[in-house]
């Protein structure tokens, strides 16, 4: 029997799915979607284009998810009504992936919680942080709104076969260094365009012993390489997470010892040390300690990259007992339903209260300057959030610094951008 | 195709919400998103844009958010071609599939400035700077894309070729 030729995670799947033996970067293939989704700005929009296309049912009504997660719950009229675009829709072609606020949260978080997306899928998302799902394994990406609404259409899509760029993390941990440090320092390594249409594959030890949570934040800020997927082997941690989700048959692939990577890079992590990324670009990043006094306004815990359950324990170490400092807001964002419960019941919820934070409900909110917590001119905030371009959280003349959770409650307390370490010492790894 | 106009040239990595910023993003008609086409950037761009004309960045022009209210926006407000060093990937198949044509060429982005007046030969990939008297080539766009320019974009484009879908 002829053997395939070597392939990488990323064209295996695209591959499978294209229905050939193989694909080449640079190929333009027309590929099967097993899963769609869409938010409260992007799908109505697409929305409008499945009906100008002239579509009357959708590929598969259980295999798209419509999730209002963006100004919801409805911040204005306006919102009310994308929002009801949505519903109205989704009741109509009877899609069963509708989530209604009370059982929704931000579509990154949700849909890998709810089992909707597995390993080996083929998923795309009208939404530029789809790729995401890459953490369990899954070919995932980003398109705009006539995409997906062709796609609800057709249940197919046009792609360019990616080049793999391989990224290998090797070694321990620092105190306080998470999956955000490690994505962060990438991105300031690589640039804002260091992946541009390219699939970035993590691996190395320090990804094998990374949780899921961990593993979603970089998959989650691909994007802002500029790639088209980030995307990690599954493994016995991803296996742990998906067992007990899936509802459908999923396939595992890996990477072939002798696949063809246009670049790989190497990380020793003991040299990596919590990052901050200073306005306005996620690639502007420097170690924590050599920052200088930034003082901020606002300190905001949450978004699909760092919403997580164990974004919040972290979070909720460093506040324990204390208070935040007199001089700004402490918001802080459960991703979906299942975390803000979850957090109530392990105490977090009751930390984060005497801390003097307020919780939002489960909602992308300040993260693209929604609602929420907005900045006035001239005003700072420190966000576990992905983006810190100019204005994206208020006016445009407001900055954003970006952060792990443990940098972020710790800089809630001294009331200026600080190393964990000041407030709490030596603690364990997110 | 043929497109003729006045340049307006903007730097790198030029944001999606520097495009259009999301406090817009609660509707999605193409008028009302145009009148703030990049205001953070470039105050009053929307009226001071005339239709027809070119749009010409350094290099990652539309990165961050996948929101297609950025490319309606610019083509809206008339903005007939953008040209790049490059292109961020959302934003480049966003492009093609509203009509909007997009084209990459470092030269171009390095040498036209603002004001100059540009004609672009779609077709051919060429960018002729008739202020300068200079003409530069664009990297080819695939031929399956040119289809889709032709045909006005991917609704048209599916309209067309009716065959994908379950009809019920
Ligand atoms: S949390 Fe922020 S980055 Fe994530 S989907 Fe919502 S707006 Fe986008």
């Amino acid at each position: 029997m002829k053997k395939n030729p070597p392939m990488t995670i990323a064209e295996k799947i695209l591959s499978a799915h294209s229905g050939r033996k193989q694909v080449f970067p640079g190929e333009l293939i027309e590929v099967r979607v097993d899963f769609a989704l869409g938010n409260d700005i992007t799908a109505p929009l697409a929305i409008k284009a499945f009906k100008e296309i002239g579509a009357r049912r959708v590929f598969r009504r259980d295999r798209i998810a419509l999730v209002p997660d963006h100004f919801t719950p409805a911040k204005d009229i306006l919102s009310a009504e994308q929002c009801k675009v949505l519903r109205e829709f989704a009741r109509q072609q009877h899609i069963v992936h509708f989530f209604e606020i009370g059982e929704a949260g931000i579509e990154h978080a949700l849909l890998p919680e709810k089992g909707l997306v597995l390993p080996g899928d083929l998923v795309i998302g009208a939404d530029s942080h789809t790729c995401t799902y890459g953490a369990i394994g899954a070919f995932s990406t980003g398109v705009g709104s006539t995409d997906l609404g062709a796609v609800m259409a057709t249940g197919r899509i046009w792609l360019k076969v990616p080049e793999s760029i391989k990224l290998i993390y090797d070694g321990k941990l620092n105190p306080w260094v998470s999956g955000k440090d490690l994505i962060l320092f990438t991105i300031g390594d690589i640039g804002v365009d260091g992946a541009l249409y390219q699939a970035m594959e993590f691996c190395g030890s320090t990804i094998r012993h990374l949780p899921m949570s961990g593993r979603f934040t970089m998959a989650n800020m691909a994007i802002e390489a500029g790639g088209k997927n980030g995307i990690i082997e599954p493994d016995e941690i991803t296996l742990h997470y998906i067992k007990s989700r899936a509802k459908r048959p999923y396939r595992i692939y890996r990477s072939d010892p002798k696949a063809y990577y246009v670049q790989e890079r190497y990380y020793d992590v003991s040299k990596i040390y919590p990052q901050v990324a200073l306005p306005h670009l996620p690639s502007n990043v420097k170690d924590v300690r050599e920052v200088g006094k930034i003082e901020i306004d606002q300190v905001v815990i949450g978004s699909c990259t760092n919403g997580h359950l164990d974004d919040l324990r972290v979070a909720a170490q460093v506040l324990k007992g204390k208070k935040i400092s007199s001089s700004l807001r402490l918001i802080i964002i459960p991703a979906t339903q299942e975390i803000y419960y979850q957090a109530m019941k392990e105490g977090l919820i009751e930390i984060f209260l005497s801390a003097g934070s307020v919780i939002s409900p489960p909602t992308c909110g300040p993260c693209l300057g929604g609602h929420m917590g907005i900045l006035a001119k001239g005003e700072r905030a420190l966000a576990t959030t992905n983006r810190n371009f100019r204005g994206r959280m208020g006016d445009a003349d407001s900055e954003v610094y970006l952060s792990n959770p443990a940098v972020a409650a710790a800089s809630a307390i001294k009331g200026r951008i600080c190393h964990p370490e000041e407030v709490i010492g030596k603690g364990l790894k997110g | 195709m043929k497109l003729e106009g006045k340049v307006w040239k903007f730097g790198s990595d030029i944001d999606t919400d520097a495009i259009i910023p999301a406090r817009y993003l609660n509707q999605s008609d193409p008028k009302q998103l145009a009148k703030h086409v990049m205001e953070d950037e470039r105050p009053r761009f929307s009226k001071r844009v005339k239709r027809g004309d070119v749009l010409v960045a350094d290099k990652n022009f539309g990165c961050g958010s996948s929101r297609e209210h950025a490319p309606l926006a610019l083509k809206e407000a008339g903005i007939s071609c953008i040209i790049a060093k490059s292109f961020a990937r959302i934003f480049y198949r966003n492009g093609l599939n509203i009509g909007l044509p997009l084209l990459e060429s470092p030269e171009a982005s390095e040498e036209i400035e603002e004001g100059d007046r540009v004609r672009v030969d779609l077709s051919k990939g060429e960018i002729f700077d008739l202020t300068k008297k200079k003409k530069f080539l664009a990297s080819p766009i695939p031929p399956f894309m040119q289809e889709l320019l032709r045909d006005g974009g991917l609704i048209p484009h599916l309209r067309k070729r009716k065959k994908w879908f379950r009809k019920k």
